[in-house]
């Protein structure tokens, strides 16, 4: 279980996240949504440990991310940036073996071995591990980068909006895939998602932020009402039943 | 970036289903050499420069210049370990592949010590203060002047290499502009005794430091060593090494100190050499064919020792010219910087 308490981060005289607090357990698939600006980054990479709180605390499993030893942390939980820059020219396959580093320290066992090629087939970059990320699509390397942090084999896995920059059907695909992580491989996927109508055909639960403060957060089914909606983006939303699931109509 | 290299007329469906006729047609094969094999033919390439070097042309007294140029060559390995390493641990650590720590001002600290030491004391100084101790305080200076520099930098609000980088630069811009208006104020005789310093000099230095040099080369190398894995973690970027589990803060600290403390030791044995360090880089990671520092830290001492050793075989033997090699090699590397960056537009 995820359990963060009390986070706020301040720049300057700005607060731009919290106080906050809750909890995610663990299994299943969460997603953060709300307008720009509402603090769904700064909260997830300060969950991740890749930003510190101006104060509050977080807790993995027990593990608290900004104190305990990195390496334990690399353990338990992963997570991935919208941006990603590499200095280096690697290969989808020497990317995904990065994600083996907290195990193995660069040394890669037999047992390393294995969960690279399961990462790639998981993701189905068996064909394309021996390119060159900066020969590939914006679609194949971003699932290069899931597949990298597949492979650290972390019970939790946190991804900045992993629909960026992808199409409709690559969009379906890394959600469907994701999804598949949590089903089938038993993680905690905690995603940002921009378009609440995925969140709502993928996810358990979903968390609102509005204004750094989390406006909701519920199961889907409690969440896709349109006065919850219509209040956390600041639009006005309608809810449909569309093929059994509740759809949120907002585009005029 | 695009999907123009994949084959029509389905990229998508080639990528997704990983069975595509296609994919297999443009994977790229990886070129050439495996690593292994490169190192090899560079530890070979270097071998036969140090042996032309040493033993090739011996006029006169064998044991008279076998000696000396096994001191230079003990010089020509401190300078090329130092320089490599140093410059190759720097460019990973600051997610850049144009900047090196000698650009950093390293060399202006070491010319203004120089210069002020001449213009405070006249310009016998220099020779009667040489020794061991006057290496070591001036390694301890420009570690010193980096470590305040980084120390001051990391620690507040700004912890941007970008700034860090910066202040280096000005920093070592001041420390030029202020030496070379010292400069102006000596006599032409003390300005000659200066400027002789003020050139990378692998013929003069001191038999007597190499031991000491040589320990320092040690000791790093094996640290940087047993921390080549997480260099290579270290060039995905501060995020993504973090989520690998590095503590990015104190990898950057260690690393910097070490820098530090090699282009110092390299700086005060045989003065300023500012674009040495990055040819040698470039070279070897347009060499190694891989992004490991097991096998690009090698290859940059191997391809910096080609370049000393067999740069000074050719100027002495070939050109007579013994003394120029350094002056070349700055000539020769500046030119090449400029055109690696005008033909990648930017930092």
């Amino acid at each position: 279980m995820i359990e963060f308490t009390d986070i706020r981060k301040v720049y300057g005289d700005d607060t731009v996240l919290g106080p906050v607090s809750g909890r995610i357990p663990a299994g299943g698939v969460t997603s953060l949504v709300g307008p720009n600006g509402a603090g769904k980054s700064t909260l997830l990479t300060i969950i991740g440990r890749l930003a510190e709180p101006t104060s509050g605390t977080v807790t993995v499993d027990g593990l608290d991310v900004h104190r305990a030893k990195s390496q334990d942390v690399a353990r338990t939980l992963s997570v991935l940036r919208q941006e990603n820059h590499f200095t280096a020219r690697v290969t989808v396959r020497e990317l995904v073996s990065f994600g083996r580093f907290p195990h193995s320290r660069g040394r890669l066992t037999r047992e390393d071995v294995t969960h690279v090629d399961d990462a790639l087939d998981f993701l189905h970059l068996g064909d394309l591990q021996h390119r060159y990320l900066d020969q590939l699509s914006g679609g194949q390397r971003q699932r290069a980068y899931v597949a990298m942090v597949l492979a650290q084999d972390t019970r939790y896995v946190l991804l900045d909006e992993p629909l960026n920059n992808l199409d409709m059907k690559h969009s379906v695909r890394m959600m469907a895939q994701l999804r598949r992580a949590a089903d089938e491989l038993g993680k905690t996927v905690v995603l940002i998602v921009h378009d609440i109508n995925f969140a709502a055909a993928y996810s358990d639960r979903i968390i609102a932020l509005r204004d750094g403060r989390i406006a909701a957060s519920d199961t889907v089914e409690a969440m896709m009402r349109a006065e919850v909606l219509t209040e956390v983006f600041d639009t006005p939303v309608r809810i449909h039943e569309v093929d059994g699931t509740r759809t949120a109509v907002y585009y005029r | 970036m695009s999907e123009t290299h994949l084959p029509a007329p389905s990229p998508v469906e080639t990528a997704r289903d990983g069975k595509g006729a296609g994919a297999a047609a443009v994977a790229p094969v990886r070129r050439g050499l495996p690593p292994a094999a490169r190192l090899a033919v560079a530890g070979g390439l270097a071998a036969v420069a140090v042996v032309c070097f040493l033993f090739l042309f011996i006029e006169g007294s064998f044991d008279f210049a076998f000696e000396r140029r096994l001191t230079m060559l003990g010089t020509m390995l401190v300078v090329a370990f130092t320089q490599a390493v140093g410059t190759v641990v720097f460019q990973t650590i600051t997610h850049n592949r144009i900047l090196t720590p000698s650009i950093m001002g390293f060399d202006s600290v070491y010319i203004l010590m120089q210069t002020l030491l001449v213009s405070v004391f006249g310009g016998g100084v220099l020779a009667a203060t040489d020794g061991m101790p006057k290496l070591v305080t001036q390694t301890l200076l420009m570690v010193g002047f980096t470590m305040l520099l980084f120390g001051w930098l990391f620690s507040g609000r700004s912890g941007s290499l970008h700034v860090l980088l910066l202040v280096g630069v000005v920093l070592g811009l001041a420390f030029r502009s202020l030496s070379d208006f010292l400069q102006r104020m000596l006599s032409p005789a003390e300005y000659d005794v200066l400027s002789a310093r003020l050139f990378g000099r692998l013929s003069s230095a001191e038999a007597a430091y190499l031991p000491l040099a040589g320990a320092v080369c040690l000791i790093v190398g094996a640290v940087v060593w047993q921390r080549r894995y997480r260099l290579d973690a270290l060039l995905l970027g501060r995020d993504a090494a973090t989520n690998l589990g590095i503590s990015y803060k104190r990898e950057l600290t260690v690393m910097l100190l070490l820098v530090s403390l090699l282009i110092a030791m390299s700086t005060a044995l045989a003065g300023p050499m500012t674009f040495f360090g990055f040819v040698t880089a470039m070279l070897a990671h347009q060499m190694s064919g891989t992004h490991r520092h097991a096998v690009v830290l090698p290859m940059a001492f191997l391809i910096g020792l080609i370049t000393l050793a067999g740069g000074q075989f050719i100027m002495e033997h070939v050109f007579y010219a013994s003394g120029m090699l350094t002056v070349v090699i700055e000539f020769v590397g500046g030119a090449v910087f400029l055109v690696h960056l005008l033909r990648k537009g930017t930092l």
